[in-house]
């Protein structure tokens, strides 16, 4: 009676493994593909398709989707934007999570709707009349060289920031309530005050909540592609993924050089997540299983 | 924002704030619900009422009652393309990438080797944004030098994947799920790891087997993540944007209402007040699943 079924368990596996192992094949294929087509000229692969026996491998693209397009820049327009986007996201959801879920203060039921519900809403809803309100709005020409809100780095950290606290105060709220409630009271009856109930009691404990919810806004920021298309209009200022869009040529797009360009922009965020696995799997999860 | 006051705050704190706290959470209250209301809330009301007027975003602001809506259902032929396409969208992740998700979460729930690897591997799409997403599409489905031709090898009679109205739509989802189920499966993973493993076994020894244990036992004690699931699902099939964009610019069978918005407002005629009118339609649906969500949600909050 046990032969036949250890037996039938295994096949079981084989099978559970032959599926896991096509599926994980499949969902590697596209990413490998334009890793390949990045290494070939475009001769080549015109004449032959992205799927024949490479003649010759280099880098090539790489050289030039990085030298001639100026990523560099981008790059750097990214962090400009994504770091204190990031930064002051997670401190003012933070302390709107805090004032929700450890203070309890009235209306905080309220406060919390209004945050997640907001952070659902399509970013189009908003597009109209953010768009013609960044353009009213003066700033100093040491802020922005268009003198405006729109076109500057101001207008996309700004809607970011505005978006995501939704989601931070979601995520957040959720993890503070699962700390105990006693270290708060001590610190109470010690005299502490709002601030340092906030920021020297529940901050610290919130760290690993706070690690991953940072790893995964700035994957999300840098992922943007809407906001900075529709605020920034000198091309030389788009963030990184909206400035993919430049490597395609007005009448003729050289695949091989997007797929680099792809690829460039893709890397930090995979190796990211990579290496940061466990934080963004956290980020993502803390949402959804309340604790 | 409309405020309620709460039914009796019966948990009240005997303690007061002192000044310096007041001061405290005003300020660091004030500024987040501030940007709140000028970045999320307030456009929405003014999305609402741009709607109801013909602005060009130059001259004069004047209403014209409902007229955008009629043109929209009548005299707009991409209208109704539009709404079909992001219904499909939805059909498509919620019948077709979640249970694939959920199936993935399942198996490798239970226990397999490497499900290290596999997990990271389901996920890794996840982090590429939906424009990378759109590139990689191209070079796949390309019709003159794509992978998928060279796979058919049909080089005499080549099926153009992105450029063929009546296909394009569906190989985009293919590429949309792609990065949607891994998302679902590693908050199924999650659910399933906090799943009280005695419900298992009590079912085990009641003589259920695995199917019946799944879908009597686990599946309903996942319904928070569940809701989540249903959320992202539906926000994902109406934000949908990215992708279609970077193909085509949103054309040709792949027409969202997103990218009607986004053409009519960045557009040259800048038709801010019939963009609104679109943006509504989508604030309507969105909004319909968002307070079932919350309604969902705050039951949960009581029962705790």
């Amino acid at each position: 009676m046990t032969m036949p079924l250890t037996v039938r368990r295994r096949r079981g596996r084989l099978g559970v493994h032959a599926f896991l192992a096509a599926v994980s094949l499949a969902f590697l294929a596209p990413l490998l593909l334009a890793v390949y087509a990045s290494l070939r000229p475009y001769q080549e692969t015109a004449e032959h398709g992205y799927l024949s026996w490479p003649k010759r491998l280099s880098f090539d693209y790489y050289e030039r989707a990085y030298t001639d397009s100026g990523m560099g820049k981008y790059f750097v327009n990214t962090l400009l934007i994504a770091i204190p986007a990031v930064i002051v996201t997670i401190f003012l959801a933070s302390f709107v999570a805090f004032a929700v879920a450890r203070l309890r203060v009235r209306f905080g039921m309220v406060l919390l709707i209004a945050f997640t519900a907001g952070n659902l809403l399509p970013p189009q809803v908003l597009v109209t009349p953010l768009y013609v309100v960044f353009n009213k709005i003066p700033l100093p020409w040491w802020m922005s060289d268009s003198l405006l809100l729109y076109d500057s780095y101001w207008a996309v950290m700004i809607t970011h920031i505005g978006f995501q606290v939704g989601f931070c105060v979601f995520v957040l709220s959720n993890f503070m309530r699962t700390l105990p409630t006693e270290i708060l009271e001590a610190a109470i009856v010690d005299g502490a005050g709002v601030w340092t109930q906030y920021w020297r009691i529940t901050l610290p404990l919130c760290r690993p909540a706070l690690a991953a919810l940072a790893t995964l806004e700035f994957t999300w920021i840098y992922n943007d592609f809407l906001w900075a298309l529709i605020f920034i209009s000198n091309p030389d200022k788009l963030p990184i993924t909206s400035s993919l869009n430049n490597l395609r040529g007005q009448f003729f797009t050289d695949y091989n050089l997007l797929a680099a360009g792809s690829v460039l922009v893709a890397l930090p965020t995979i190796l990211v997540f990579l290496l940061l696995q466990r934080h963004f799997i956290a980020g993502l999860t803390l949402g959804s299983s309340k604790g | 924002m409309p405020q309620k006051a709460e039914p009796a705050p019966k948990r009240r704190r005997m303690r007061r704030f002192t000044r310096r706290d007041v001061a405290v959470l005003g300020v660091l209250l004030g500024i987040p619900v501030l940007i709140d209301i000028a970045i999320v809330w307030g456009p929405t009301v003014a999305s609402i009422g741009l709607s109801f007027t013909s602005w060009d975003g130059i001259g004069d602001i004047k209403g014209v009652g409902g007229r955008n809506y009629e043109d929209l259902a009548t005299g707009y032929p991409a209208f109704w393309p539009a709404v079909r396409h992001n219904l499909l969208w939805l059909a498509f992740l919620a019948f077709v990438a979640t249970p694939f998700g959920l199936l993935l979460a399942v198996i490798i729930d239970r226990g397999v080797r490497f499900s290290r690897f596999y997990q990271s591997t389901l996920y890794m799409p996840v982090v590429l944004s939906l424009a990378i997403v759109g590139f990689i599409a191209q070079l796949v489905l390309s019709r003159d030098n794509g992978a998928l031709n060279a796979v058919l090898a049909n080089h005499d009679n080549p099926v153009d994947w992105l450029g063929d109205s009546d296909i394009n739509l569906w190989m985009v989802l293919i590429f949309a799920g792609w990065r949607h189920v891994g998302y679902v499966m590693i908050l199924y993973l999650a659910g399933l790891k906090s799943v009280d493993p005695t419900l298992k076994e009590a079912a085990a020894i009641d003589g259920a087997n695995a199917r019946q244990t799944f879908f009597r036992v686990v599946f309903p004690t996942l319904r928070p993540v569940n809701v989540i699931v249903g959320v992202i699902t539906v926000i994902e099939a109406l934000r949908a944007f990215d992708i279609v964009y970077v193909i085509n610019k949103g054309r040709n069978g792949l027409e969202l209402l997103s990218v009607l918005i986004t053409d009519n407002i960045i557009g040259e005629a800048s038709r801010i007040g019939f963009g609104s009118a679109i943006a509504v339609v989508l604030l309507t649906v969105s909004l319909g699943f968002i307070v079932t969500y919350l309604v969902q949600e705050l039951r949960g909050e009581k029962g705790r």
